[in-house]
């Protein structure tokens, strides 16, 4: 029973990096660059939801809806300022533009917000339900982080692959010359996945402070880091990828960190994924870049 | 109905198109003919606002089409298939003919162009659902002229519909675009097989290294010697 404790509860981590690494993976997929800022959106979206819940006292709804908001507006102000002007400029550049992002975004933090540790409210739920005569004990936060996992893989898919603009994104990812020929906006087409993956970080923040109730501006850096992991463990740019590989390395972590060593966990999900690597280097549901004369 | 004059178009430092000058006529097919590397899908990319020129303009009815950014040049009625058909692999068929119709807002006139496309490629209507990337050669050169034919074109930019096919489909490929020619759109063709693209058209450049070095009726180049020499075979 302990086991099935651990895995579900790493399936909920999971479910955490999966939704982080959408962010991760649709970027790269379309705009073809690491967002290394990524795991700080998440940052900001913790904070405001924080300042809107207990600050502002703004019901729980409000305050979720507020910080989507504000992370899909920075996303999208982010990919403006800094990263469109090197739309040509060689992707080392965007690279090192990304990581200075993220420091950016981590001091306005602690210039704002101070660089103490704030609580988190319980902003979701709080109780669980019991089976097997209470052997058993999964909190209501780690169905709903599920849920809503499964939830937003089922929406995104279909928005991918059934809508106009879906499509078009589609397109962008597998050619900007072409897609261009079709009259799609290449700007456009990239603000929305920043948008998307954004506002996706938003709700990745809330469910994961929720979990781990402590607020710093250094919040979103080792989640981010674990997601974009878990994106290339899945293979980057693949939307089923994000969800495979974050899965399964949140129930790798969980149960590490149970039987193994509590120490070495993070050392052994990077050793996992540096041998699926070595042995499929495109990532577990990764494409091989096929070109047909 | 398109007129391109003194074009100069740069890589950096390398000047690819040297000041070219052309003009397409309403309902007509012309065709720019030169060996690899002579510039000629760097021309088609120019007037596609794929690639900015140094200098020179692009004139569509007499407007200069130059400053319009790439997206907005397929809702003018230029339409470009290009070269190594570019089409979405893994997209479907369908898909991808309406990706062709991306920028239009008339529903049922799409439905309508895209029974149009299936009539004049048959090919195409049996595999409506099939991802793209899994057609044949020929296939995908259909279906890059479909979604092409989508955008409804009043010209359309056809780079190298030859390339890579057989003979029996290559000539099945030239009839198909003297059909559409006949259907009212505007041809500029690309092409290294110059026998095919002289055959059909009614006007035609030989570009070499960035500069148009001659030019007449498809017929009359099909009979100069300094053509048959460099480009028939002899």
């Amino acid at each position: 029973m302990t086991f099935l404790t651990y895995l579900i509860s790493g399936l909920a981590l999971g479910s955490v990096y999966a939704i982080i690494a959408l962010g991760y993976t649709m970027v790269y997929g379309i705009a073809k660059m690491l967002n290394f800022a990524h795991g700080d959106i998440i940052m900001a979206g913790g904070y405001a939801a924080f300042y809107a819940y207990t600050r502002f006292g703004l019901p729980a709804g409000i305050s979720i809806l507020l910080s989507i908001l504000t992370c899909t507006v920075l996303g999208v102000i982010i990919e403006r300022l800094a990263y469109k002007p090197l739309r040509q400029a060689s992707s080392l550049s965007v690279l090192i533009t990304a990581i200075g992002v993220s420091y950016f975004l981590q001091n306005s933090a602690q210039l704002l917000f101070g660089s103490d540790t704030k609580i988190f409210p319980s902003i979701l739920t709080e109780g669980s339900l019991r089976f097997f005569d209470g052997k058993l004990i999964v909190s209501y936060l780690t169905l709903i982080t599920i849920l809503t996992c499964i939830v937003i893989m089922i929406g995104l898919t279909l928005f991918i692959n059934k809508t106009k603009i879906g499509k078009a994104m589609r397109a962008c990812a597998e050619d900007k010359e072409a897609a261009q020929l079709m009259g799609i906006n290449i700007d456009t087409t990239i603000s929305i996945t920043f948008a998307i993956g954004s506002g996706l970080a938003a709700i990745a923040a809330i469910l994961l402070c929720s979990t781990y109730p402590s607020l710093s501006p250094s919040l979103g850096s080792m989640p981010g880091i674990k997601a974009f992991t878990a994106a290339v463990f899945g293979g980057i740019g693949s939307i089923p990828g994000a969800l495979l590989g974050g899965i399964l390395l949140g129930i790798i972590e969980n149960l590490t960190k149970a039987y193994i060593s509590t120490q070495l966990s993070d050392a052994i999900v990077f050793a996992v994924l540096i041998i699926v690597l070595l042995i499929k280097p495109t990532g577990l549901l990764g494409k091989k870049e096929n070109v047909k004369v | 109905m398109l007129k391109v004059n003194d074009l100069v178009v740069r890589y950096g430092m390398i000047e690819a198109i040297k000041g070219i000058s052309f003009e397409v006529d309403d309902g007509q097919i012309v065709t720019l003919i030169g060996a690899n590397g002579a510039g000629k899908t760097t021309t088609m990319h120019t007037i596609s606002g794929l690639l900015k020129p140094y200098s020179g303009e692009i004139l569509l009815d007499d407007k200069d089409i130059t400053k319009v950014p790439a997206h907005k040049i397929v809702e003018l009625g230029i339409a470009q298939c290009p070269e190594r058909r570019r089409i979405f692999a893994s997209q479907s068929v369908e898909d991808n003919l309406l990706l062709g119709a991306y920028s239009r807002k008339d529903k049922e006139e799409i439905r309508k162009d895209l029974d149009g496309v299936y009539a004049l490629f048959p090919h195409l209507k049996d595999r409506t659902t099939q991802l793209a990337g899994t057609l044949s050669g020929g296939e995908q050169q259909m279906l890059a002229m479909g979604r092409a034919l989508m955008a409804k074109p009043r010209i359309m930019l056809l780079d190298e519909p030859s390339m890579g096919l057989s003979p029996l489909l290559v000539k099945e490929i030239f009839a198909i675009i003297k059909d559409i020619n006949k259907q009212g759109v505007t041809i500029l063709l690309v092409e290294q097989n110059a026998r095919m693209a002289l055959g059909i058209a009614d006007k035609a450049y030989v570009i070499e290294t960035g500069k148009i070095v001659m030019s007449g009726t498809g017929q009359e180049l099909l009979e100069s010697t300094d053509v048959r020499k460099a480009y028939l075979g002899g």
